[in-house]
């Protein structure tokens, strides 16, 4: 059997959605297929906490929320893209209001903003701590009003059709089933978030493997600026689970094991009582986790059973901000910590967090294959170049993943339908799933084996700090490991709701995903953003204003290439924040 | 290290069972792990073939409802030193189809959802560059507990309306409805009205309240389902009384 619709997306978060509807509003005659492995509702973006970005105060304007942007981005953001994203942002934020958002509101019924890390306005739009909850949420329900949607839940997507260079549908798993299918399309849209998942401690949900961004690259797309990822400043220990910045922008403060605000020691500003904007415990991300490290090397963290901590202190806020402002905070500290945040300590450690790289898309979410469009965090425009300011990925999500659902949707209108060849390609995809992974009950190696070790390599070797030496060893393992999961074995038979098969594949796309992050950062000679090398620890503008892009060879390791950065209005200067 | 054992149900169609039966599996009992890691554990560790569906693990997909100890229950937030010395008992969420193993089967759920047409309606659109519906935090505050639902489907495993009769649209759709009904912004009551007023609508509750006792996110779905009631039955009397205005 085989599916056909005009546009086919994968992926049913924020991106996802947004784009659908995009689609379903700019060409109503088009029928859109919405695949994903999970229910909408259960996609990631529903962990998102503390809000998105789009300057709509008075005092605030596009500049500076560029400037925030691109600065916060270590200048390796593409400028033009920037600026249609500041541009846009308020918008698609007052579109999500206009479809029914529950955005936090003023006393005189206006939108509330909040201050956020690296942004030196308030601008932040929040609903309560639960912001991508309710973006979702709202997304999902809008979605439900279009006839012209026809959703795929629980449909995992192993390969894409390509027919002479141009792609022209997928081919899929029902889970439910077990059924291997083609849905053809005149275009496709990726939007299945990252990869977090490929480190071992991160506060990416089990679903976030990367497999739009390994789908894309097996097709011969490139991925670009894979080295940088992002370490988040605060998890909880043990579940990585992310207490927002919100917390922060709220007026916490992050002590060191003498109860000292050790931020103040890595030139981020002097402590004042209160959050002061792109200061403190406001600076960006990656030079919050990197301070972390470097306390820890001073032997100035508390150590805990899994590891080394920070405190997040929250008390001074007292109860009546914490449950009006962060009432997720105080629920997650207390079922995951058996903590109250308003009278105890939350302990924090640095926890991936997000891959400011992805699937190499321009301003429209065009990828350098004909017909295959991308969006939200699997995509990489660049907006956030080396570091992504907190609150500028729902944003994100909302204007590339309608940008990409647009561009998708005039590709699919001029578009000649796809070849009726592309369906051998289904049978092929079926021998392998069926006959390939279903038949290897008896493999030296067991898959949650090869991903635990596959996890170990790269927070060794790709975690906040990197040099050559471990980077160049590191690849080495993992092309050994990718060969033993070739063969690892998959205990599971059967084909109705077969999850084993499904981490098999998933697998797969994350060793994909962990070369090309490996070789990127050995190949970029310099520290910029969330990616510092000790042996080149300066940024060195003359060799790498460029963004990195990880080809697949035919071998299967990856070539990378460079490719400069777009610089309209901002040359590159100096990150100063507390000053 | 101390142990606890989970005792799972297992049902595996491809494999010819017709019934789910009850396995054992030892477990670590360690002091952090919630029911869902000692899921992990013997997914990891013991048998490859156990399925199951989780994703956040911090309570907010609502992917991993199931019935712990005959409670529905998000396992990613229930922990095993509170139900020690065990054993634990896992099954599939009571009153859905079991696809395999603790996986249900959501598909009537999803047609329940888009029934009672959760999306704003209004009569005008307002365009966007004119900028927000204007809401006040009051006024946000009358449908804010309303729209935390996570469609975990924990109160549809609680009710025992929906049980005897699956026809019945469910605690979280109409507190679903009730939200949009409730929203200043909103214009849909009576058309969302209708819907709830047919037979399977509110009118099938006996007002059992297990709904709001199971759910994990402190909505009160009971509360929707009896206003709910009550803003049907007014509408029923308006349309009795001012036959003309149901036009």
């Amino acid at each position: 059997m085989s599916l056909s619709h005009d546009v086919v997306i994968v992926g049913a978060g924020g991106a996802g959605l947004r784009a659908a509807i995009a689609v379903a509003e700019a060409e109503p005659r088009l029928s859109v297929a919405l695949v994903s492995k999970v229910y909408p509702m259960r996609s990631h973006t529903v962990s998102a906490e503390g809000g998105a970005a789009g300057a709509i105060s008075a005092d605030d304007s596009l500049e500076e929320h560029a400037y925030d942007t691109i600065s916060g981005g270590d200048w390796l953001c593409d400028q033009d893209a920037v600026e249609n994203f500041v541009a846009e942002a308020p918008r698609e934020l007052l579109r999500l209001e206009h479809w029914g958002c529950p955005w936090s509101r003023e006393p005189d019924g206006h939108v509330a903003v909040r201050a956020f890390g690296g942004m030196k306005k308030k601008r932040t739009w929040f609903a309560a701590d639960k912001t991508g909850f309710h973006l979702l949420h709202t997304l999902f329900q809008t979605s439900l009003k279009y006839s012209n949607i026809t959703r795929y839940d629980e449909w995992y997507v192993s390969r894409l059709l390509v027919d002479d260079g141009r792609v022209c549908g997928v081919v899929a798993l029902e889970l439910m089933s077990g059924l291997i299918e083609t849905i053809t399309g005149r275009s496709v849209v990726i939007a299945t978030g990252g990869g977090g998942r490929v480190f071992p401690f991160t506060t990416n949900a089990a679903i976030k493997t990367g497999d739009g961004m390994a789908l894309a690259y097996r097709a011969g797309a490139p991925l670009k600026d894979m080295e940088f990822v992002q370490y988040h400043p605060t998890g909880l220990p043990f579940t990585g689970i992310l207490i927002t910045e919100a917390a922060r922008a709220e007026g916490g403060w992050l002590l060191n094991k003498d109860g000292y605000r050790y931020l103040q020691d890595y030139d981020l500003g002097k402590p004042e009582p209160g959050p002061v904007l792109r200061s403190m415990e406001l600076g960006p991300r990656d030079r919050l986790s990197q301070a972390f490290v470097h306390e820890m090397a001073k032997g100035r963290t508390i150590n805990s059973p899994y590891g080394p901590v920070v405190h997040l202190d929250l008390r001074h806020l007292g109860e009546r901000t914490i449950d009006a402002k962060l009432p997720m905070v105080r629920e997650l500290c207390r079922d995951y910590e058996r903590i109250d945040p308003v009278h105890e300590l939350v302990p924090v450690r640095p926890v991936v967090h997000y891959m400011m790289g992805g699937i190499h898309t321009d301003r429209n979410g065009v990828t350098p294959l004909a017909g295959l469009f991308a969006a939200g965090e699997t995509a990489c425009v660049s907006i956030n170049g080396a570091n992504r300011l907190g609150s500028n990925s729902l944003p994100e999500c909302l204007v590339f993943g309608a940008r990409a659902g647009r561009a998708a949707a005039l590709y699919a209108v001029e578009a000649p339908p796809p070849a009726l060849a592309v369906e051998a390609q289904g049978d092929d995809e079926r021998r392998r799933l069926d006959e390939d992974l279903l038949r290897r009950s008896d493999g030296p190696d067991r898959i949650s084996s090869i991903r635990t070790e596959m996890q170990a390599i790269l927070e060794d070797a790709a975690g906040i700090y990197r040099d050559g030496d471990s980077l160049t060893k590191a690849t080495d393992k993992l092309r050994e490991l990718k060969e033993r999961a070739a063969t690892a074995a998959v205990d599971d038979a059967s084909r109705r709701f077969n999850t084993e098969r499904v981490a098999g594949l998933e697998l797969a796309g994350m060793l994909e995903l962990a070369e090309c992050i490996l070789h990127s950062a050995l190949r970029r000679e310099e520290s910029r953003g969330a990616h510092q090398r000790t042996d080149f620890p300066e940024r060195d503008d003359k060799r790498f204003l460029a963004h990195s892009l990880a080809y697949r060879e035919s071998g299967g390791s990856p070539r990378v290439s460079h490719l400069p950065v777009t610089i309209t209005r901002w040359p590159p200067g100096k990150r100063v924040y507390g000053r | 290290m101390d142990q606890i054992t989970l005792r799972v149900a297992r049902y595996r169609p491809d494999d010819e069972e017709t019934e789910p039966v009850l396995v054992d599996y030892d477990v670590p009992l360690r002091p952090d792990w919630a029911v869902l890691d000692g899921l992990n554990y013997i997914k990891d560790e013991l048998d490859g073939t156990l399925s199951y569906r989780w994703s956040c693990r911090m309570g907010i997909c609502g992917s991993c409802g199931m019935m712990v100890d005959g409670e529905p229950k998000l396992t990613c937030a229930t922990f095993l030193v509170d139900l020690a010395p065990g054993p634990v008992r896992i099954e599939p969420l009571a009153n859905f189809p079991v696809i395999r193993d603790l996986i249900v089967d959501l598909t009537d759920f999803m047609h329940k959802l888009s029934s009672v047409k959760p999306w704003l309606i209004r009569q005008d659109e307002q365009p966007v560059e004119d900028g927000e519906y204007l809401q006040t935090p009051a006024q946000l505050d009358e449908f804010k507990q309303f729209s935390m639902c996570i469609n975990c489907m924990l109160c549809y495993a609680a009710c025992p309306v929906y049980g005897l009769d699956g026809s019945f649209v469910g605690p979280a759709a109409i507190a679903l409805a009730h939200r949009y009904d409730l929203d200043s912004r909103d214009e849909g009551d009576r058309q969302r009205l209708t819907i709830l007023a047919q037979p399977d609508g509110v009118w099938d509750c006996t007002f059992v309240g297990e709904c709001s006792t199971a759910c994990p996110k402190g909505v009160d779905p009971a509360g929707a389902i009896q206003q709910a009631k009550l803003a049907a039955a007014q509408e029923a009397m308006k349309s009795l009384l001012l036959p003309w205005r149901s036009r």
